[in-house]
């Protein structure tokens, strides 16, 4: 299987074009506006940092390809804010019902921004399964890569990496898998290891022998070798 | 919308990307969900408060003070939580530091992950699709593109940002810097060394 928004690896990109250092943080004030109406939206607590990645990544393979970045973020927001009833397509259409939302109650106010921004949304847990896993072992990604739980569904397995050979560096605690929250299955917390890959195990034409890429992957992405 | 190749809900809006934000913008402000004021302060706080200047005075700091630089490297959210650079997707961090031996580099391939309370908002760049696919397949090509050569004694490793843990390079400290404060380091640090992406600058 593969997914649009999984380009590790992939051919046919050409340059990276890197901005100066000093360039504006917004290139354009809708991208400004577009991050800002995407985070206040998440306020209202309708959704996830998981369901929101994943609204993203379900857009058409050509909407996803043509959509400039904010373009993917604000078509993500409209499809989530109808999905979740949130808003109807007769509201987009500029034809729904007037008046104060049910969730407007809800709604960040701007004197509560620092503090909803200073308090992020950590993703550790405690409980969930013991690790498996200790660093230096030598591990394989499963086949298929693909989500377990809903076909089609997200992950964070990116599919250059499936079913290669590579040594836990490092466990980062128990965190919410992503498979299972942005499904709204439960946050299923487990074990999550920063893994490395010799970069020739992953290409066939890898620069330098020496090279290596570290990916952070959940439990249940890993078998023992 | 012929313009849309989909049914899915974002095709009722304009198609135009201003256009369609300032759309959605207005449904959701005419029913309360959000607060046009509210806006504006996470506006102001990416463009004016939040950015690279956090993670490099970090770096000026480890650069200082092999006791901070210890702790920041073996486990950087207390230490970081102390100097206030917490947040929004900056709630778990590792730090990594590059030698002669390694030089470390940062990507998102499946979306756009990158430390918000140390660097702020992710450059264009970063987020390209161009990035996104070869810094993991051809990493010295792509540092290439930013002027970077590295000797072949050095090995790269490059950090794929797949989960909620986010990765600051900790850039070498040039040489001749032996007298300069954190304050005059700070300004030697860029936030494209702070991705691996460059190198700090060397004074003039």
């Amino acid at each position: 299987m593969t997914r649009v928004h999984d380009m590790g690896g992939r051919f046919g990109d050409g340059p990276v074009s890197p901005e100066a250092e000093d360039a504006p943080v917004f290139a354009e004030d809708w991208h400004a506006r577009a991050l800002a109406v995407t985070l206040a939206c998440g306020a209202l607590g309708q959704w996830n940092i998981d369901t929101s990645r994943h609204a993203r990544e379900r857009l058409s393979p050509k909407d996803y390809t043509r959509f400039s970045y904010y373009e993917k973020w604000i078509s993500g927001l409209a499809d989530l804010l109808v999905e979740k009833g949130v808003l109807t397509r007769d509201d987009l259409e500029g034809k729904g019902a007037a008046g104060l939302h049910a969730l407007a109650e809800r709604a960040l106010k701007a004197e509560n921004v620092a503090a909803a921004l200073a308090k992020g949304g950590p993703a550790d847990r405690a409980g969930g399964p013991a690790p498996l896993f200790h660093p230096g072992q030598a591990v394989r990604t499963r086949i298929p890569g693909d989500n377990t739980l809903v076909a089609g569904g997200h992950t964070r397995l990116p599919q250059y990496a499936v079913g290669a050979q590579g040594y836990i560096l490092r466990l980062h605690g128990t965190h919410v898998l992503p498979d299972s929250s942005a499904h709204g299955l439960g946050e299923a917390p487990e074990p999550l290891y920063a893994v490395r890959f010799h970069a020739s195990t992953l290409w066939a034409h890898a620069e330098h022998p020496e090279d290596e890429v570290v990916l952070d992957l959940w439990q249940s992405y890993l078998e023992p070798l | 919308m012929p313009h849309d190749h989909s049914d899915h809900p974002h095709a009722l809006l304009p198609p135009d990307p201003a256009l369609r934000v300032k759309a959605l913008e207005t449904i959701l402000t005419e029913k309360g969900l959000i607060d046009p004021a509210a806006l504006e302060e996470i506006i102001d706080t990416y463009q004016n408060r939040i950015g690279p200047q956090n993670g490099a005075r970090v770096v000026a700091r480890a650069w200082s003070d092999p006791e901070f630089r210890a702790a920041l490297l073996a486990d950087a959210d207390p230490v970081l939580a102390e100097l206030g650079y917490y947040g929004r997707q900056g709630e778990h961090m590792v730090v990594v530091e590059n030698t002669l031996q390694q030089h470390n580099m940062v990507v998102c391939t499946l979306c756009s992950c990158y430390p918000w309370p140390l660097l702020g908002i992710p450059p264009g760049w970063y987020k390209s699709d161009a990035y996104r696919a070869r810094a993991v397949r051809e990493p010295r090509k792509v540092l290439a593109e930013f002027g970077v050569t590295l000797p072949p004694e050095t090995a790269v490793r490059v950090w794929d940002s797949t989960a909620e843990v986010r990765y600051l390079v900790l850039p070498m400290r040039p040489e001749g810097t032996e007298s300069l404060g954190e304050d005059e380091l700070a300004a030697l640090v860029t936030r494209d060394s702070m991705i691996g992406t460059g190198l700090a600058k060397v004074p003039s």
